[in-house]
């Protein structure tokens, strides 16, 4: 396996009009991604999840600004790509599968226009032969009868169908990695099993690397080899997920797990996490998990903790971890 | 037995739908189709299923929003459609909800303390002290501080915002909330919260709940009895624990299967559905799931399968009705 994705010290922050007030919506993250891999970064709102994956891409509103860090894709690093460059990496060598598939496609073009359009521009075909590509990718993402569907439109398609024409938008150009945001949480729970099932088909066919962002712990367990927990715009915690789910090294991890019903479990009383998420543009101080931990240290309040490896390609943002080495 | 709270019988909901130009000519989506089930004093009724199943319909009967087509529902015991007006003040007194989104069902313009006492002045003619009393305690239970009364709506986190929607169900002391997708819109580290204070606040009250989510193990946590919804239609209804357990209709079965684990180990049995939920419009003849099940036979597409006790709940599926063949043997 070679390295696909290596991102160290990414930092992004929103700065208002005046300029008198940041918010640090990415703060100090690093992970890597080997080709085929798949890596799920989860938070609740407000986490930074969304902004780190637009920064990965530089897809980010006028606001914010990438103020360190490197994003080394296949070697380079894309910070520094020029913007025409950029262009040709994104829907090409990466692609992006966002939530509300409405929003993805245009309702005044047909599903074969869209589907070819990514072909057409990144590899010059005509659109006799993107088109036929078109309908392959439609079968690929099981759209029955692709013959026929190509010349409607997306309201003429169901949630489901519109998400997988997405997909089939996504991976037209065989990208290298894959970036999904939350794609099933607009889904219906069978249709979710089905979408889900059918990227890991595409990932197995095609040998993708992917991120999946998403608040949901249940599809970083059916979909994920790495998970990234982010909280108030820090990656607080990083590994396999088996040493995630069996050994969380971070209190808001270990709640985060305890707190979600589980089918076939009699407790009960759900283990809840007190307090609120914070508000991202004013963290409280030190660690800013600290008003909310049930471990917290004097030590916590006053200084964040840094990243510290907690075994074998694991890390945790967190002064137990400290103890624990 | 007890009188159960509230009792649906045979509860039928269409709705028109105008066709062609000038609306001439007209078709029935059929909502809610049949349905029959009983929530007892203090318990916990979930109900589970997919967009357009009708779960938010039946929740809207309940709550009086909607009338039913046919059908009854009956609240402790006497039918809701004998209800004279006092009796409906009362019975609307007696049912309340909390919904999904927090934020769309607080109005921004008012203070915390007018949005929880609006039900009591309206309802019942509290002088001023008394209701500023009343907030307050249900503030308390709810776990916010006192102060909250006097802030607006925008000044509350989307957990703390539910807590509000829940003090203002509880202000009227009803018998029966109907929880309408209660946790959905919250952050994953609130949701526990939440259900905690819920099924606190039914054991310390002695509420029943009408519990609708697609959230399965949340379902499967808070509810007593679990109702599964397709196209309008209960297939399956009985003790949660057992059909969580062992769900026996295939949709049942597909719709546990298709839950996400909670651990990466854990491995279901993966029960395929195919194809997505038809249209209520035209609802496939005979059993409504049998173009997705992976166990139809011949009799499901001609014959409509009753709801039949089996193994200890209530299912509609011809595996389990007429001649007894094996489950295996049927699906080959």
């Amino acid at each position: 396996m070679s390295l696909l994705l290596d991102v160290r010290g990414l930092s992004t922050h929103y700065v208002s009009a005046r300029g008198t007030r940041v918010t640090r919506a990415v703060d100090q993250v690093s992970f890597a991604l080997e080709e085929g891999e798949t890596l799920g970064i989860v938070g609740e709102s407000g986490s930074g999840k969304t902004t780190l994956a637009l920064s990965l891409l530089r897809l980010l509103p006028p606001a914010a600004r990438i103020v360190a860090g490197e994003v080394r894709f296949e070697g380079d690093d894309l910070l520094r790509k020029p913007a025409a460059e950029m262009r040709r990496i994104r829907g090409k060598r990466i692609a992006m599968i966002l939530q509300d598939p409405m929003a993805s496609l245009n309702p005044l073009f047909t599903i074969g226009d869209q589907v070819a359009e990514p072909i057409r521009i990144h590899e010059g075909a005509g659109r006799r032969g993107a088109w036929v590509r078109a309908r392959e990718l439609l079968r690929a993402v099981r759209i029955s009868a692709p013959e026929l569907r190509v010349r409607e439109y997306p309201h003429q398609m169901s949630g489901g169908m519109r998400q997988r024409i997405v997909g089939a938008i996504a991976i037209s150009c065989e990208p290298r990695l894959l970036i999904a945001d939350e794609p099933t949480t607009s889904l219906d729970v069978t249709i979710q099993a089905q979408y889900l099932n059918l990227l890991r088909d595409l990932q197995r066919a095609h040998h993708l690397a992917m991120i999946f962002i998403t608040h949901n712990l249940g599809i970083v367990a059916k979909m994920c080899d790495r998970v990234a927990v982010m909280y108030a715009g820090r990656m607080v915690e990083g590994g396999p997920i088996r040493k995630i789910f069996n050994a969380p090294a971070h209190p808001y991890t270990k709640a985060l797990l305890e707190s979600i019903p589980r089918l076939g479990d009699g407790r009960a009383r759900l283990t809840a996490i007190d307090g609120q998420p914070p508000d991202p543009a004013n963290p409280p101080a030190g660690c800013a998990f600290h008003p909310r931990c049930p471990r917290v240290m004097d030590h916590c309040r006053k200084e964040a903790p840094p990243e510290l490896v907690v075994g074998e390609s694991q890390t945790a943002r967190c002064w137990l971890a400290a103890d624990r080495r | 037995m007890t009188v159960p709270i509230l009792e649906a019988r045979n509860l039928t909901k269409h709705f028109p739908v105008k066709r062609g130009l000038l609306g001439r000519g007209s078709d029935v989506v059929r909502a809610v189709d049949d349905v029959s089930f009983a929530i007892e004093p203090g318990r916990t009724l979930g109900v589970v299923g997919e967009s357009g199943c009708g779960k938010t319909t039946t929740a809207k009967l309940v709550l009086h929003l909607e009338a039913p087509t046919s059908g009854a529902i009956r609240f402790e015991g006497r039918d809701l459609q004998t209800f004279d007006g006092g009796a409906l003040r009362e019975y609307r007194r007696s049912v309340q909800a909390v919904f999904q989104d927090p934020y769309a069902s607080l109005n921004p313009r008012m203070r915390v303390g007018s949005i929880i006492a609006e039900p009591l002045v309206t309802n019942e003619s509290l002088p001023a002290g008394a209701a500023r009393k009343r907030v307050a305690h249900l503030l308390e239970v709810v776990g916010l501080p006192e102060r909250s009364a006097d802030l607006f709506p925008h000044e509350f986190s989307g957990g703390q915002r539910q807590r509000i929607a829940i003090a203002r169900a509880l202000a009227l002391s009803p018998k029966l909330v109907v929880l309408d997708e209660p946790v959905s819109a919250l952050d994953v580290s609130i949701r526990a919260q939440i259900l905690n204070l819920l099924r606190d606040l039914q054991s310390r009250l002695g509420l029943s709940y009408l519990f609708i989510a697609h959230d399965l193990a949340a379902v499967a946590h808070m509810s007593h009895t679990i109702a599964v919804m397709y196209l309008g239609k209960i297939v399956e209804i009985g003790n949660a624990e057992t059909v969580a357990a062992t769900p026996r209709h295939p949709y049942t079965q597909a719709l546990f299967s298709a839950a996400l684990p909670s651990h990466p180990d854990e491995k279901r049995d993966e029960v395929v559905v195919t194809g997505e939920v038809p249209s209520p419009l035209a609802p496939p003849a005979g059993c409504r799931f049998h173009p997705r099940c992976p166990h139809a036979m011949a009799r499901c597409s001609a014959e409509e399968p009753a709801l039949l006790p089996e193994a200890g709940r209530l299912v509609a599926c011809h595996l389990y009705t007429g001649v007894r063949v094996s489950v295996g043997a049927a699906a080959r």
